[in-house]
């Protein structure tokens, strides 16, 4: 693989870039793979890269049904975070975001990840007291938070609105400093083209129609390509988890819905943080291309919809006007859905299944592409020995009949 | 370039209206009926601003939507707006702009100097570099150069509103084919028709014809829709989003000025929902750049713009026009333009052939061809200057013969046409390649929509385009797709040479179309040169799903008057006057304003505090508690549905009694508690946690209508029908005692957990005896209007004893001091009853309850559970915080946290709650504290640190727990005889606006009348029993002296005229026969506001998304619908509405509608 | 912003309603339940690309639960009835991969 530098720009600057190498491989879909994964986007990619780095296991198929990527990889709001309240959740996503972290030198991939910080606002006394305990929890596990009073707010967010008018006026926060986004599109190239440099066939416009299991065991895949052998079968296709493992008689308890994000028209640096408020229900952040990048709550019903609802977007961008008045008279430029898969306690299923060669990854929900270093990684891992990484134990898909779910609404006294 | 203010003849500008304007400094003069751009091409500025990544000189280079070129900072301050498009600001008086991107001008930017680093910066450079040592070291940087405008910094001056629209069909565009289809459509007089159009006037593409027959064609349309009842023509309008169920947003500009000078009174743009039957897309076409080396100079542009500056504008924009093109469009053009004397001279073809008759028409106009040429270099620093063409091989794929250069000041170029489909694609249609005319045209539907006109493909004229998508033979590098990110042809090629040959691979990878106007004219062109890097075809490269909105949107008006105040909808106390009158420090809780403390001058928030529970402590408190959720359930099955809600065994509950109740949800949580009363066999009354009774109410519901359909029961939130105060103390018998009434409250007539109902001063009661205090507490109920009556009264008889308004701060102390649970704050999202201390109740319980099967699941077992507990720190001066944790013992992270603390001024030390692994088995048990890296010891106690025995509960009068401060004893005031009601709105005049006007109406009296388990049986027994037919949904019914609103299933609001509510209660119980159905006064528990004026119904559509229109809402008919974000009843009588709600929001609706009905 | 045909009430736009997920879950006799079932009976879902039988909530309208038969694709309402109605056969429109 040519490696990218200043230099290697400047070099290929003299012959008119007319030499750059293919970021990565389109081979022909070969019959037989060690394992197969399907689903295209940062976690199926970041999986066959870990599965040939890690394990040596480089006979790995990665199919995709549209374009690399295509998911809600290239849909999300691109934050990396680790401030989760129990100790399973932050050990996975510090560990995640440690990936991160290094993420652009390890890939040769610039990913762009600015670790501007992710404050949480409290609006009310209730909330600042549950933040203390959130913000608490995650240090007594030996990661970032502080806690911020409305002062150090104001300061650090002097566009946010501190009126006494504001409906739910800001009584505190906490922050996580080393939070922050990145890049969404490059983290799939960047994984892409290592994983194919190692000798990973990613296959693009490749639909799955069926799995062929017998005896309780994967024994291949059927395509649009064609028949694919293979005695291990990994599956990472945020949005219809449940439609694939059906395919393989793998029943999920998982709920697809849409969520939408939006940019506004780029303007010159005003917001310095990602600014995310339980109450006044949005987060809010600004790209390296000066788009101000606006989330909010997912569509309450099931769906395949990969568009947001009026009804949604109105009551985001309310949101975000109330929090940050001054984005009254921008203007919004694109808007567009995603379809999340959630689970019962709204936390990620990495396990083995029913069916042996089976692997899942799914119930990212909206939090999949901080994930995605440490889903790879756990994922590959899990395959490679058949046994789950120690990472993602707690994960697993039987938490639910033992009742052993991990809520991270529950910590906030949310009970549903 | 020679420029004046003069104008062609048939301009549509008013030359007669100079308005002036500054654009960078300088002041410039244009006309009315001018936008930005023509005013600033009028005055010769060429350089508007600069692009996005190399600082490339950017000018006006189309008319419309299209340009993403003339972008700049309109206004400045809080009017300040980033990327307006000079093409689609009208020009007002005292416009400010300035350019954009640009150091220190966009005439002379020193940025600009980026362009000699070109060569390094080709598309994705930057996932290629800026790796070492770190990203973080460059971004700073790379931030500060991209970006466009500058964000306002401070909330916008001007505000906007939201409107709900239905119609059968809605018109999209209002050219030629747009007001023939609309006018088509309005031939049904039944049909309601709207015509939306973008523009500053109506016509589309005929504005820029300067045809006479083409303008006497408008003005004849445009009178006929003028006379059309039903059709409703809506001018700059843009359709943004096209959603499921053929639902339309749309952005509608209403004043032209937007500086200081805008108009203060008028909203600046108002957001439209437009719930349509069909749609019509008129949306025409737009015109494509063609790909050339140096194609992006000032002074290059669209021919179509051009001939719209000419004819629409009046402006000469050049001496000696150049049209370089691959269509038959661009011909006709340049032949019209030529007819009206500007001056064409040469038409460069890449077509080797053209029509013989244009040709001959061009020759005649003394215009010289160029057929098979292409533009391969253009020259001018500021502006063009000269153009180099050369001829194309036979393919079109390469350039032979030698260069000619041809002088031009203006260059007209046209790609082609692309059918303006956005919202075509947005609504879920297909869309399919057109080879012929080489653009994307509408395929298969998926809603009920058409496209007509350009939009659909049918040209006025035949194009004969020839696919053109860059100029073969020379360097791609300087022929650009995107003009404002700087994508060239050579950026593409080099993605499709990186394998990135998805589309939208190639869109992400070199930001082609991602710029402000969303690839408008980059798009197709990009997919022509993927198509040919990567030797497919179009159709096999397919194109980008078009997202919303169709054009850049303001965000305010998405969000529209709903912000600060009206964010949310808020309650408010029926005491409020008294609580604002006291001081209090309001708060927000579960959407209730309710008073947190009573400082006093000179008062701390804690010194407060500590005087409020010293006062309930030592004599006696009163606190307004009537968010507390009440519940009603009747009906035979009545106890047996709620052995069923609740963890406890209430089959012995006796009439009279309460008992304190647990209930969970199906996964075995605790989700709510509060007191059960059993009022009879087949009565109770459920309290619930404050702010809780409607999610409770809802659960039930579901039990009932979908599991447990057999039960006969009934249940109804009276939370708000009541208003309940907590008088509570040492002393509240005795402040109670001085009320006239028939309940006797002393101690063994009137013991703990009991409840009576009966009068006190002349007004209907309900008094329960439990405690949440620690302290002897009366929770006393009287009708909602009442409330603030009751509360002088309780004030004024409570003086001699010292009575103290307290808080809910105060209370969270006095129940922490006791132990107390507060579900929410000790309980989390895990909490089971077992961490409780309720295991043994469960065990005694027979029968299954909701989540008991959960309980039983492994995690139930789980000895390391989170359980309540009182933390005690052993240094008794320090303190703690709630969200502080208990550390494990092994120091391995965190075993519970502290979930309730507080200085108690009882006991004179700090008193913590919390929920901690394993603490029931644990108690004594020595653990770590641990908060912003202090750790200090404390003990796991039992919660209750106060009077563990409860003999304060039996207390009669006064027993001090600290030396309290008795002052001298007031007299007694006089007290009221009767309660008085109040209404809500009291003191409010409503609003009169000159057309739109709010009162309350007070010559209704409400009665809600519901048949027991709304089954259809009984809803047939109870109308038999009337012998009168009950009304379903829509209707008002009048019988006799009553009108009878449906509100649900076997639910009515009976409506009478004031005063005769008492009589018609007691016919109605008699009528009805107590056994079938229930009837209760409900006047006081609601408001009723009378809306009238000319646009009542415009204000009503910015709260419902219900259909007002006449014949949908006419005159009697009345809607149970979502208003501002509540439930309210809508009744129209005549061309008035009546809107019903409940009492509790009515300072929330009166600034609601204050708000959203400014401009009438 | 869907439009959803009220059973009492008509049609009405998505806000006034609450969507309640799948219908027709049988809850299990808590007595007999093994923990696997009770399991599926609160978290198991159907989740379908396609035609989803599920159950609404007219909260801002009567207050009544009905049940609905919606494409989750297209969002398309193909039926609409009540708790006690048994559960309609439709083909499925959606062409479920599709």
């Amino acid at each position: 693989m040519e490696r990218y530098s200043a230099f290697s720009l400047l070099k290929h600057a003299l012959g008119g870039h007319r030499h750059w190498q293919q970021a990565w491989r389109s081979p022909e879909l070969k019959p037989q793979y060690d394992v197969v994964i399907i689903g295209g986007g940062g976690h199926g990619l970041a999986t066959a890269y870990y599965l040939a780095k890690v394990h040596g296991i480089s006979n790995v198929a990665v199919l995709e049904k549209g374009w690399l990527g295509g998911g809600n990889t290239g849909r999300n709001t691109a934050v990396s975070r680790s401030n989760y309240f129990y100790p399973e959740s932050t050990r996975f996503y510090e560990h995640s975001l440690k990936r991160y972290e290094t993420l652009g030198r390890e890939l040769n991939f610039n990913i762009m990840l600015s670790q501007i910080g992710i404050i949480n606002l409290a609006c009310s006394r209730h909330e600042l007291e549950i933040f203390r305990r959130w913000a608490t929890a995650i240090q007594v596990q030996g990661v970032d938070s502080e806690v911020l009073s409305r002062e150090q707010i104001a300061a650090m967010v002097p566009l946010l609105n501190m009126s006494a008018g504001a409906r739910y006026p800001v009584h505190g926060g906490f922050i996580q400093r080393r939070g922050g986004i990145s890049r969404h599109d490059a983290v799939a190239w960047g994984y892409a083209r290592a994983a194919s440099n190692l000798g990973v066939d990613i296959i693009q416009n490749c639909e799955v129609t069926g799995i062929e299991v017998s005896d309780g065991r994967v024994r291949g895949v059927k395509t649009s390509l064609g028949t694919v052998r293979t005695d291990k079968l990994g599956m990472a296709v945020a949005g219809h988890s449940t439609v694939v493992a059906a395919l393989a008689g793998v029943k999920l308890p998982i709920v697809s819905q849409t969520l939408q994000a939006m940019v506004s028209e780029p303007v010159k640096p005003c917001l310095d943080h990602v600014v995310m408020s339980p109450m006044v229900h949005c987060y809010i952040s600004q790209s390296d291309r000066g788009e101000i990048v606006i989330g909010g709550g997912a569509d309450t019903h099931p769906s395949y919809g990969q568009r947001g609802s009026l009804q949604s977007t109105e009551a985001v961008l309310n949101a975000a006007v109330e929090l940050y008045p001054m984005l009254s008279r921008m203007k919004l430029m694109r808007q567009w859905g995603g379809i999340v898969d959630i689970a019962p306690d709204a936390s990620p299923i990495v396990s083995k299944t029913p069916v042996t060669g089976f692997y899942i990854s799914t119930g990212w929900g909206t939090g999949g592409y901080k994930a995605i270093p440490a889903g790879g990684e756990t994922l590959a891992h899990t395959i490679a020995h058949d046994a789950p990484h120690p990472l993602v134990e707690p994960f697993s898909l039987d938490r639910f009949a033992r009742g052993r779910l991990i809520d991270e609404g529950a910590a906030a006294g949310v009970a549903h | 370039m020679k420029r004046g203010p003069q104008r062609l003849p048939h301009a549509r500008v008013d030359t007669g209206q100079p308005l002036t304007f500054r654009f960078e400094g300088e002041t410039y003069r244009g006309y009315s009926g001018d936008t930005l751009a023509s005013a600033l091409l009028a005055n010769g500025v060429s350089i508007v601003g600069r692009s996005f990544k190399l600082h490339r000189p950017r000018g006006v280079f189309a008319a419309g939507r299209e340009d993403a070129n003339a972008l700049v900072q309109l206004e400045h301050g809080a009017w300040s707006e980033p990327n307006a498009r000079a093409t689609l600001t009208p020009l007002y008086e005292g416009l400010v702009a300035k350019g954009q991107n640009a150091w220190p001008s966009p005439a002379w930017d020193l940025l600009a100097a980026l362009g000699l680093l070109k060569k390094v910066l080709p598309a994705g450079f930057y996932y290629k570099t800026f790796i070492w040592p770190n990203w973080k070291y460059w971004e700073g940087l790379v931030r500060r150069l991209a970006g466009l405008g500058e964000a306002p910094t401070a909330a916008d001056p001007q505000y906007y509103l939201k409107q709900t629209l239905h119609a059968e069909v809605v018109v999209v565009g209002a050219g030629r084919s747009g007001l023939e289809a609309a006018l088509a459509a309005a031939q049904d007089p039944d049909c309601r028709v709207l015509l939306l159009d973008e523009q500053e006037e109506p016509g589309g593409s005929l504005l820029a014809s300067p045809d006479p027959a083409d303008r006497a064609w408008l003005a004849s349309r445009l009178e006929r829709i003028a006379r059309c009842p039903n059709l409703t023509l809506m001018p700059r309008t843009s359709v943004n989003a096209y959603h499921d169920h053929n639902l339309l947003a749309a952005l509608q500009r209403i004043g032209t000025a937007l500086g200081p000078q805008a108009d203060p009174v008028a909203p600046r743009e108002i957001s439209w929902r437009i719930f349509a039957g069909r749609v019509v897309l008129a949306t025409g076409a737009l015109e494509r750049p063609l790909v050339f080396p140096h194609n992006d100079r000032p002074g290059i542009m669209l021919a179509g713009a051009v001939r719209e500056y000419s004819h629409r504008y009046g402006l000469t924009l050049g001496e000696r026009i150049v049209f370089f093109c691959n269509n038959d469009s661009a011909w006709h053009t340049a032949l019209e333009l030529a007819e009206h004397g500007l001056r064409v001279a040469v038409i460069v073809d890449v077509r080797p052939r053209v029509a013989p008759e244009l040709l001959r028409r061009a020759t005649v106009a003394g215009i010289v061809d160029r057929l098979g040429y292409s533009v391969v270099h253009t020259r001018g620093r500021r502006g063009l200057r000269q153009l180099v063409i050369r001829r194309l091989t036979e393919g079109g794929d390469g350039l032979q013969g030698p260069r000619e250069t041809l002088d031009c000041d203006l260059l007209a170029m046209s790609g082609g046409w692309s059918p303006t489909l956005h919202l075509y694609s947005q609504s879920g249609g297909q869309l399919k390649w057109r080879e012929e005319d080489s653009c994307f045209v509408p395929g298969t539907a998926s809603q009920a929509v058409t496209a007509v006109g350009r939009a659909n493909g049918d040209f006025p004229q035949p194009l004969h385009t020839q696919a053109y998508w860059l100029t073969s033979g020379v360097s791609a590098d300087c022929q650009w797709v995107d003009f404002q990110y700087d994508v060239t042809a050579a950026d593409i090629q080099l993605a499709a040479r990186e394998n990135y040959v998805s589309v939208e691979h190639v869109k992400r990878y070199t930001t082609n179309g991602m710029a402000i106007d969303q690839g408008k004219t980059s798009n197709v062109n990009g997919l022509g040169i993927l198509a040919l890097a990567t030797g497919r075809s179009i159709p096999e490269v397919g194109t980008t799903r078009f997202r919303p909105p169709w054009h850049p949107a303001t965000i305010g008006a998405w969000a529209g008057i709903e912000l600060g105040t009206l964010y949310q909808p808020f309650q408010r106390l029926p005491a409020h006057v008294c609580q604002v009158a006291l001081g209090a420090q309001m708060a927000d809780m579960g959407g209730w304003q309710r008073p947190e403390y009573y400082p006093r001058a000179g008062e701390s928030e804690a010194q407060a505090i500590a005087r409020e529970v010293l006062a309930v402590r030592n004599a006696v408190g009163l606190l307004d508690y009537s968010p507390l959720g009440k519940l009603e359930v009747h009906g035979p099955d009545a106890r047996e549905f709620l052995n069923r809600v609740y963890v406890n065994n209430l089959t012995n509950l006796k009439p009279g009694a309460a008992r304190y109740g647990l209930m969970l949800n199906e996964r075995g949580i605790v989700v709510d508690d509060g007191v059960v009363v059993c009022l009879a066999e087949d009565h109770f009354l459920l309290h619930t946690t404050s702010g809780g009774a409607s999610a409770v109410h809802r659960a039930l519901e579901e039990w009932l209508q979908c599991e447990w359909l057999a039960l006969r029961v009934l249940v109804t939130d009276v939370t708000t029908q009541w208003a309940t105060l907590m008088l509570s103390g040492p002393r509240a018998r005795a402040v109670l005692a001085q009320l006239p009434g028939d309940i006797d409250p002393s101690r063994d007539a009137f013991a703990h957990m009991q409840f009576r109902s009966g009068s006190l001063c002349g007004v209907p009661v309900r008094i329960l005896r439990a405690s949440f205090t620690g302290e002897v507490s009366f929770e006393i109920s009287v009708p909602a209007a009442c409330g603030q009556s009751l509360w002088e009264a309780l004030m004024t008889a409570g003086a001699p004893q010292d009575i103290t308004p307290f808080g809910i701060e105060a209370l969270m102390v006095l129940r922490t001091e006791k132990g107390y649970l507060h579900v929410g704050s000790d309980t989390d999202g895990n909490t089971m009853p077992q961490d409780l201390g309720w295991s043994h109740a469960i065990g005694k319980k027979p029968g299954d309850f909701i989540g008991r099967r959960s309980l039983t699941l492994e995690v139930g077992q789980d000895p390391q559970r989170l359980q309540f507990t009182g933390i005690a720190l052993l240094d008794e001066t320090s303190t703690t915080v709630s969200g502080a944790h208990v550390l494990a013992g092994d120091g391995g992270g965190s075993a519970g946290y502290v979930t309730s603390v507080c200085f108690s001024p009882t006991l004179g030390r700090t008193v913590a709650l919390g929920i901690v692994a394993g603490a029931r088995a644990r108690l004594g048990e020595t653990v770590a504290v641990y908060y912003e890296g202090k750790t200090q010891p404390a003990r796991l106690v039992t919660p209750c640190q106060l009077d563990p025995e409860g003999a304060r509960l039996q207390a009669d009068g006064a027993v001090p727990v600290t030396g309290a401060s008795r002052t001298a004893t007031p007299q007694l005031g006089a007290l009221p005889p009767v309660l008085t009601a109040r209404s809500p709105v009291a003191g409010d005049s409503g609003i009169a606006r000159s057309a739109f006007r709010l009162r309350e109406e007070a010559g209704l009296e409400l009665i809600r009348l519901q048949v027991f388990h709304r089954s259809e049986g009984q809803v047939q027994a109870l109308a038999t029993h009337l012998n009168t037919a009950l009304p379903g949904p829509g209707i008002a019914h009048r019988q006799g002296s009553r009108r009878w609103l449906w509100c649900a299933p076997g639910d009515w609001l009976v409506a009478v005229s004031a005063g005769a509510g008492a009589t018609e209660l007691a016919a109605l119980r008699a009528d009805t026969g107590e056994l079938l159905a229930l009837a209760t006064e409900v006047t006081d528990s609601r408001v009723t506001l009378r809306l009238g004026g000319a646009r009542v119904r415009d204000v009503l559509a910015r709260g419902t998304t219900l259909d007002l229109h006449p014949r949908q809402f006419g005159n009697q008919q009345c809607a149970v619908t979502r208003f501002a974000g509540v439930p309210v009843l809508l009744l129209a009588e005549a061309d008035e509405v009546l809107l019903i709600a409940c009492r509790s929001l009515a300072a929330y609706l009166l600034e609601w509608f204050g708000a959203a009905s400014r401009d009438c | 912003m869907m439009r959803i045909e009220c059973p009492w009430c008509g049609s009405r736009s998505e806000d006034e309603f609450v969507c309640g997920g799948q219908s027709h879950i049988a809850r299990p006799d808590p007595s007999v339940a093994s923990d696997d079932e009770w399991a599926a009976y609160l978290y198991q879902r159907d989740n379908p690309k396609g035609l989803h039988h599920e159950r609404w909530l007219h909260r801002f309208g009567c207050g009544q639960w009905f049940n609905v038969v919606r494409d989750t694709v297209s969002h398309e309402l193909l039926a609409v009835y009540p708790m006690t109605a048994p559960k309609p056969e439709l083909p499925d429109t959606s062409g479920g991969e599709a």
